[in-house]
């Protein structure tokens, strides 16, 4: 009986707060309150600017909204003598703020005499929220929607009549379902709003679900009633759930964008290493090569036909290609190819080569990063439940694939993949096949050099460009490459995403650098466990 | 027993790198100190403590080339040794700056206080003394050397991916003495050092005395390696460079073997880091760079793997032409030409400038030989292990 | 005899060992059994096992199935190479290995039987009695002659022979000779013959070859392999007139 009794007394006291406001509400038109309430911002007293903030937006004035949104500015401006206020524009004009007018030149006030009306943290909210409440009604959905996540994130009970009105002139959904957020957020904030309708406000919140939400419901006031206070604490349980589950997805799809980051950098080497077994210690400058071809590419379209700039990089793509691919071929005649069978002394040849082509750049672009831009349909992002998700990202993933799946047909279906895996399997029968076994290993070589360039092509995006680019892959490649198992592609693609993702899942505990620290730690642990990778051949061929 | 190693170490060339040293050891500090500077032969101080750290090079050379060389274990981290050894040099030396600090923390070094840390770190726990320094010094490289060798060699990591993993090793320590809260001095590392033993570090004296006491440390770690390599284990390191499975088949334990000679080879890189320190007056993670480990890798194959003057006439050589090089004009072109000289040296000279002199000696002896007796029969084209 | 005796009367006795690579069976339950102071020859055709065979045994590989026991006592599979050539099984490689840049005296020296701790080869001093121990072996291998020269400049028959003596240097109890005769001209394979029956008077040998004349020669029991098992086991006479191996290996 008692809490029939205790909420009947909250509705009708709720209904008498509602009456008040519907009262004040309907005293709007008129234009004393208005200047009554301007004429408060002339003591310069936060006491009395608070109370200033809510009538002016209750009034519904014609000048609240400018008025408002100059206080917030901070080109609010009062003369303590005249009692007057005034809004100064950007270009340094005093507007009347009861009219709007420019001030007649005659009694122009003395600067000396202008302040500002200030502002506190409190205050500030206070004037986002009733710029919130102006903006409810808004013709333009978009600012509507603003002013409704404004609202929210203020929690102003005194919003409740203006979410009211404007939820009842709403017609589009997605702005409706805010505006109930807001309205929700007010009255978990309001004094005078009853139990079931904040018990009703708690589960509106939650299903919101974001981190915004969860630091409202965990944020209540102190007076909120026992019964609300629990339902309010097991949303928050429900929602820190949902929570981290989103938490878990984000990771993991950061994880696999730098997964698929490994994964572009070590195909080629995966190629060259895995493949043909070649130490190759230039193959993050072959990387390198690929990103400034890029560059180079985006400055002649920048320089004669700027309208190409989105094309770019699809251009930047085969030219990467050919570059790296050509100076690999030359890496494997000059070099390479009088090292075949001695694994050390091809991994200090490389590095040497590694040195020159870094050292080459370097004279001929300089030491300084080189800016690469990124086409527009790379940039902005789109939001999937709580996660954001740039398109730049998306793309890399997708491109990834794209390569991967590229890289697989070629060595499975045509002519040259079999040539090749022949030449790696079993030197003297290909080359007894009458496979030109030479020819052979340049063009595999070319091959990985040559997607390491287009690998380069798609780090410009995210990374420096500039000579050390390459040294900055090359551990992390060889460590995705021997933890996946030599000579296995699909190995490389698992153990790409592994310590991609596994990477991004330590960050949060341990911290980037720590996290890298760790993740080598282990590949060098797993090593010396399995020394031939995750997917390793077995058998008397790995011998010999 | 002392004899038997006076005659086995006793060879020409051995003789004549002791002599040379003792000779530098000696002299340096003489024409540094004694011959006044107007003297054409006066040696000036900036290219004793220039030398000096090439003696230091020339030892972490040595050490490499003792797995190298003598057992085909390519580490591309005793970069990482080296630098251990000088952190724990350096350690020693920030403690003895004492109150002379920009904070004047009696005992916090400069770094800690600035990341207003209240107390000393255990780590960083008795290295006011020299003894325990000097301790360390040998025993933290050796120590994580012995770890990851027992690892790596128990399962058998060999060949390049050993020297991937050795990589990725230093990388991981380069990544972690980056960070301040490593409690290492973070990307400055340790420096402005005042007292070594209570000399100055900076004053000439020290720093003759410091570089005798590289070549000393030279010395002994050339007899060291020679005593090795001649011994009966030095030609068990020979085979299973050579031939490791069959080593293992013949009843050898190639593990133990590796392991000991890994792990006295990272304490002679420590020795060697702990040396340099005070003579260039800092020590940051930029010594963990695995481009560092590869350089002097390449001082050894210039100077010729698997004989141990080669290893100690390479990193002077090396080291020598890049400070001539990139104190002059032609600096940018010094990378163009470290990088020239890993091609080079692998494709022309893989035998390395004494590995090539030797070849070429025996090649005239040969043919001396077979002049002087007509039915000589063909003598292999090989490298012979000293 | 049953499974007990076989085990202790044999010095090496496989049951059903198994070896797979990647699904390819390369020992299909494979089981057979060496008595003390035996020759044995294993002849088969390529890829029925035979390496394999030599590389399970001495620990190289460790096979999914199956029992090798050696001596009665000790259990194989549960041993690395560096143990099981210390209890006294030596090997030869099919390909002769020896250590190219050490002299042929040095070769030896390496194999012979002594302390193969790092402690123990880095304090070690040559003895007299050590010299007689490589003289002896450098005679019976016929390479006296030539004992400072480097190994790697020997000649193909010479290196075969240099991995024999360093087996005896070995003093193994059992050993494992993998295609000692190949490349080897008709006196040298005759001299080999001559030289593993000589080895034969102390130690028990199993020869893995292709050389029928050889094997012949030899006139030992034979065991022939194909795909991983035993196919025929017998005299040199019994084991050619069997049809099966007739079939798969000699050819008709």
């Amino acid at each position: 009986m008692r809490v029939i009794a205790e909420r009947f007394v909250v509705c009708i006291l709720a209904f008498v707060v509602l009456f008040a406001v519907s009262l004040l509400a309907a005293t709007t038109l008129n234009a004393a309150p208005f200047d009554d309430a301007l004429l408060r911002f002339t003591t310069d007293d936060y006491s009395d600017t608070d109370p200033a903030i809510g009538e002016i937006a209750a009034t519904g004035h014609a000048m609240a909204a400018p008025v408002i949104s100059a206080l917030r500015d901070g080109r609010l401006m009062f003369s303590a003598a005249t009692k007057k206020v005034f809004i100064r524009e950007a270009d340094g004009r005093l507007l009347d703020a009861a009219t709007g007018q420019p001030v007649a030149t005659s009694p122009v006030p003395a600067p000396a005499d202008l302040a500002m009306v200030r502002l506190n943290n409190r205050l500030r909210r206070t004037v986002d929220a009733a710029m919130g409440a102006l903006t409810l009604l808004a013709p333009d959905p978009t600012i509507r929607l603003q002013a409704a996540q404004a609202v929210f994130k203020s929690r102003d009970a005194a919003a409740l009549p203006t979410l009211d009105a404007a939820l009842a002139k709403e017609t589009l959904p997605r702005v409706r379902k805010v505006l109930n957020e807001a309205r929700a957020a007010a009255i978990l904030f309001s004094e005078g709003a009853s139990e079931s309708d904040k018990v009703d406000a708690i589960v509106v919140v939650r299903d919101r679900g974001d981190q915004d939400a969860l630091g409202l419901l965990s944020s209540l006031p102190a007076t909120t009633p026992a019964l609300v206070a629990r339902a309010a604490r097991d949303a928050l349980t429900a929602m820190q759930q949902n929570l981290a589950l989103w938490n878990a997805v984000q990771n993991f799809w950061y994880g696999l964008s730098l997964g698929s980051v490994l994964l572009l950098a070590a195909i080629g080497l995966a190629i060259t290493f895995g493949v043909m077994g070649v130490i190759n210690m230039a193959h993050g400058e072959m990387v390198m090569l690929g990103a400034y071809t890029t560059y180079v590419v985006q400055e002649i379209i920048r320089t004669r036909y700027p309208w190409l700039f989105d094309y770019s990089l699809l251009m930047a793509v085969p030219l990467a290609f050919c570059v790296a691919g050509i100076i690999g071929i030359g890496i494997e005649r000059t070099v390479i190819r009088y090292l075949y069978g001695r694994p050390l002394e091809t991994l200090l040849a490389t590095w040497g080569i590694s040195l020159i082509l870094q050292q080459a750049v370097r004279t001929i672009f300089g030491a300084n990063n080189r800016e690469v831009g990124a086409p527009s349909w790379m940039s902005g992002s789109f939001e999937i439940g709580q996660i954001s998700i740039t398109y730049g990202r998306l793309w890399i993933i997708v491109f990834t694939g794209v390569v991967f799946v590229a890289l697989l047909g070629l060595l499975r279906l045509t002519r040259l993949g079999l040539e090749m895996r022949a030449v790696t399997q079993n030197r003297t029968m290909a080359a007894s096949m009458g496979i030109r076994t030479k020819r052979i290993d340049a063009l595999t070589f070319g091959l990985g050099s040559g997607i390491a360039g287009i690998a380069g092509v798609a780090l410009s995006q995210i990374d420096n460009v500039s000579p050390n680019l390459g040294q900055s892959y090359i551990i992390d490649s060889f460590m995705v490459v021997v933890f996946g198992g030599v000579g296995n592609l699909w190995g490389t693609l698992v153990a790409a995403l592994t310590l991609g993702i596994a990477n991004k899942f330590l960050e949060p505990y341990a911290g980037a650098v720590l996290g890298k620290i760790l993740i080598l730690v282990f590949i060098i642990l797993f090593i010396q466990k399995r020394p031939r990778g995750m997917f390793a051949l077995k058998g008397r061929a790995v011998e010999a | 027993m002392i004899a038997a190693l006076v005659t086995r170490l006793g060879d020409r060339g051995t003789a004549i790198m002791v002599l040379t040293l003792m000779a530098f050891a000696v002299l340096v500090p003489i024409l540094n100190l004694v011959v006044p500077p107007s003297w054409p032969i006066h040696v000036p101080t900036y290219i004793v403590a220039l030398w000096g750290k090439y003696l230091c090079y020339a030892l972490l050379a040595l050490s490499i080339d003792l797995i190298w060389g003598y057992c085909g274990i390519l580490s591309l981290g005793h970069g990482a040794f080296f630098a251990l050894g000088g952190y724990a040099m350096g350690m020693y030396l920030m403690r003895q700056i004492g109150t002379r600090g920009v904070y004047s923390h009696p005992i916090l070094p400069d770094f800690m206080v600035f990341l207003n840390w209240k107390e000393l770190p255990f780590f960083w726990y008795f290295f006011d003394h020299f003894w325990y320094a000097a301790i360390m010094v040998v025993l933290v490289p050796g120590l994580l050397a012995f770890v990851f060798g027992w690892f790596a060699f128990r399962s058998r990591v060999t060949g390049v991916y050993l020297s991937i993993i050795t990589q990725a090793m230093t990388y991981a320590l380069l990544l972690g003495f980056f960070r301040n809260n490593f409690g290492f001095g973070g990307n400055n590392g340790l420096t402005d050092f005042k007292d070594i033993l209570g000399f100055n570090v900076q004053s000439g004296g020290t720093r003759n005395a410091l570089f005798a006491i590289s070549c000393v440390a030279l010395i002994l770690g050339f007899l060291m390696c020679r005593a090795i390599i001649t011994s009966k284990l030095g030609k068990v390191l020979i085979a299973i460079r050579d031939a490791e499975s069959r080593t293992r088949f013949l009843g050898y334990r190639v593990e133990s073997y590796k392991l000991f000679v890994f792990t006295l080879s990272a304490c002679m890189a420590g020795v060697a880091g702990a040396l340099f320190v005070p003579q260039v007056g800092i020590i940051n993670p930029s010594e963990f760079a695995p481009a560092n480990s590869i350089e002097a890798v390449i001082w050894v194959a210039v100077g010729g793997r698997g004989t141990l003057t080669g290893a100690v006439i390479g990193a002077l050589l090396v080291n020598y032409a890049k400070t001539y090089f990139t104190s002059g004009f032609l600096a940018p072109y010094w990378l163009f030409l470290l990088g020239g000289l890993f091609v080079m040296v692998t494709l022309f000279l893989p035998a390395g400038i004494v590995g090539a002199y030797r070849k070429f000696m025996a090649q005239r002896r040969e043919r001396a030989a077979v002049a002087a007796a007509e039915a000589a029969s063909p003598v292999p084209e090989a490298r012979p292990a000293e | 005899m049953d499974k007990e005796t076989l085990t202790t009367n044999s010095l090496l006795y496989l049951d059903g060992v198994t070896v797979s690579f990647d699904g390819f069976r390369a020992l299909n339950s494979l089981s057979f059994a060496v008595a003390p102071g035996e020759m044995r020859a294993i002849i088969g055709p390529n890829g029925a096992g035979k390496t394999t065979m030599m590389d399970v045994v001495t620990g190289k590989t460790r096979p999914d199935e199956g029992d090798v026991m050696f001596d009665g006592a000790h259990d194989l599979t549960r041993l690395d190479e560096t143990q099981i050539a210390m209890l006294g099984i030596g090997r030869k490689f099919q390909k002769p290995t020896v250590f190219d840049m050490h002299s042929v005296e040095d070769n030896i020296r390496l194999a012979l039987k002594h302390d193969r701790s790092p402690r123990g080869t880095l304090l070690w001093r040559d003895s007299s009695e050590e010299q007689d121990r490589v003289a002896a072996i450098l005679d019976t291998i016929r390479l006296n002659k030539i004992r400072d020269r480097v190994a790697g400049s020997l000649a193909h028959g010479q290196k075969q022979w240099l991995e024999i003596g360093m087996l005896l240097a070995q003093e193994p109890k059992l050993l494992l000779v993998d295609e000692p005769v190949a490349g080897m001209t008709d006196a040298e394979t005759r001299e080999t013959a001559e030289l593993l029956k000589e080895i034969n008077q102390h130690k028990t040998v199993v020869v893995v070859e292709h050389d029928m004349s050889f094997v012949r020669e030899l006139g030992v029991k034979v065991t022939c392999l194909h795909e991983g098992s035993v196919l025929a086991e017998g005299t040199i006479d019994q084991v050619s007139e069997n049809e099966r191996v007739v079939e798969v290996y000699l050819g008709r």
